[in-house]
């Protein structure tokens, strides 16, 4: 759903954007002319049964799969014009990725998985480490850096990930059921650092089947068999808690 | 919402005036459920009428507030004490209408679960913003938001469940008889 104020200025845009999977009778529409913009400090959440098109927009999002027809722009960059190599840089430096089962190397220390994607834009080790250690910070793990993965809770590891994807200049966090393997209060805590993220100027796209997480966003899109559907988002915030007058 | 046994329990805490009872009240329940003063006048009068408050001297010039009386003490005791009454679920126009929609021919239920869907996380998201903003402090009012988190997200698994049944079932639009369907007896259980 682009909205014409937000063409030009959005982080992540799809344009008409389908992806077909298979051939012939087999075919399988897996994401049908989606048209979604994602501004700068935005937070939206995606939600839909499974075999929806979720994680295909998701994987389009993050330059991991590309679209049969239609644009993706990342910071404004068709994703569709880039060689391999260079669509890997644009994974790197504009967008971070946050998977359900965390996806953090074993052998890494905390700080070494976060620093990690520095060091492959060619980083020094010193200077990688201490954006390690800031992002460690900012998602409230930094007394973590040094321990191993297996020593970690679902919940802490879930923060390093994050920081991880946070890691550099990245402007667009991409996050697949995030809270999915984590009990109700990590995955509040993990929302509300996604939530600062989004406050300071990300954009966050967040594939989820919890509406109470899917509640911490600006707005949610709604799919089924491929199509963007519907989409909800607040209404008046004062609504509820005229707080300011007590 | 039993204004009265309300009123009486905050008065168990310290004599007060009608205005501080309301101001005590609304920011006890996170002004969820806004007392007008008039109910407050006319609760306090029906107490006093029954013996359960009074009016206690003030200085000159200043409202007296009101208090409660040893059987007013009495009933706090026995609300305390007692578990809130809850009744089978009563009519819901939402479930009567879903009940309806599967009885009644042409309704694209889809659609209808989809827009009630959205309107339902609209409010989800409205309280869960106004959470957000809560001080982990205000224990009163964390607590009140967190039960209506609870319940609206209650209804929205509630509506992927129908969902989820009508794909199962494969339900689309079932033949109208003369007979009554057991949605339609459901419906009719509800509204009574």
């Amino acid at each position: 759903m682009i909205r014409e104020s937000q063409i030009g200025t959005a982080v992540l845009e799809l344009r008409h954007a389908s992806r077909l999977h298979g051939e012939g009778e087999r075919q399988v529409q897996a994401l049908a002319d989606a048209n979604i913009a994602i501004e700068p400090g935005e937070f939206v959440a995606i939600m839909g049964p499974s075999g929806s098109g979720k994680s295909t927009l998701l994987h389009l999002a993050g330059g991991l799969d590309i679209p049969t027809s239609g644009q993706v722009l990342v910071e404004g960059t068709d994703l569709a014009t880039l060689s391999i190599a260079q669509c890997a840089v644009i994974r790197r430096r504009s967008v971070g990725y946050v998977f359900q089962d965390f996806n953090l190397l074993p052998a890494l220390t905390a700080a070494e998985n976060v620093a990690f994607p520095l060091e492959l834009d060619g980083w020094s080790r010193r200077k990688a480490r201490e954006e390690a250690l800031a992002r460690l910070a900012e998602t409230g793990v930094a007394e973590l850096a040094d321990r191993r993965p297996e020593s970690m809770s679902g919940g802490q590891a879930q923060r390093v990930a994050i920081a991880r994807a946070l890691v550099g200049p990245r402007r667009l966090l991409l996050a697949d059921e995030p809270t999915g393997a984590l009990d109700s209060t990590t995955g509040t805590a993990i929302l509300q650092v996604l939530r600062d993220r989004a406050d300071n100027g990300a954009a966050v796209l967040m594939v989820t089947h919890e509406a109470r997480f899917a509640a911490w966003t600006d707005r949610t899109l709604f799919l089924r068999d491929g199509r963007v559907i519907d989409q909800s988002g607040p209404s008046d915030p004062s609504m509820l808690l005229a707080r300011e007058s007590r | 919402m039993s204004v009265k046994h309300a009123l009486l329990a905050l008065l168990s805490w310290k004599p007060s005036t009608m205005y501080q009872l309301r101001k005590d009240f609304d920011a006890s329940t996170g002004e969820t459920w806004p007392l007008n003063i008039g109910q407050v006048s006319t609760t306090l009068q029906r107490l006093e009428r029954d013996g359960l408050v009074e009016l206690e001297a003030a200085p000159a010039g200043e409202p007296e507030p009101w208090r409660l009386t040893d059987r007013g003490r009495l009933e706090v005791h026995a609300w305390w004490n007692s578990p809130v009454p809850r009744e089978t679920p009563g009519r819901d126009e939402l479930v009567i209408k879903l009940a309806l929609a599967v009885t009644v021919p042409g309704v694209d239920i889809a659609d209808l679960v989809q827009r009630q869907r959205s309107a339902t996380l609209r409010v989800l998201h409205d309280i869960t913003k106004a959470r957000r903003g809560v001080d982990e402090a205000d224990i009163a009012v964390r607590l009140v938001l967190d039960n209506h988190i609870f319940t609206t997200e209650a209804e929205l698994r509630w509506l992927d469940d129908v969902e989820e049944t009508l794909v199962r079932t494969k339900a689309t639009v079932p033949v109208q008889t003369e007979t009554k369907t057991p949605a339609m007896k459901a419906a009719a259980r509800s509204k009574r």
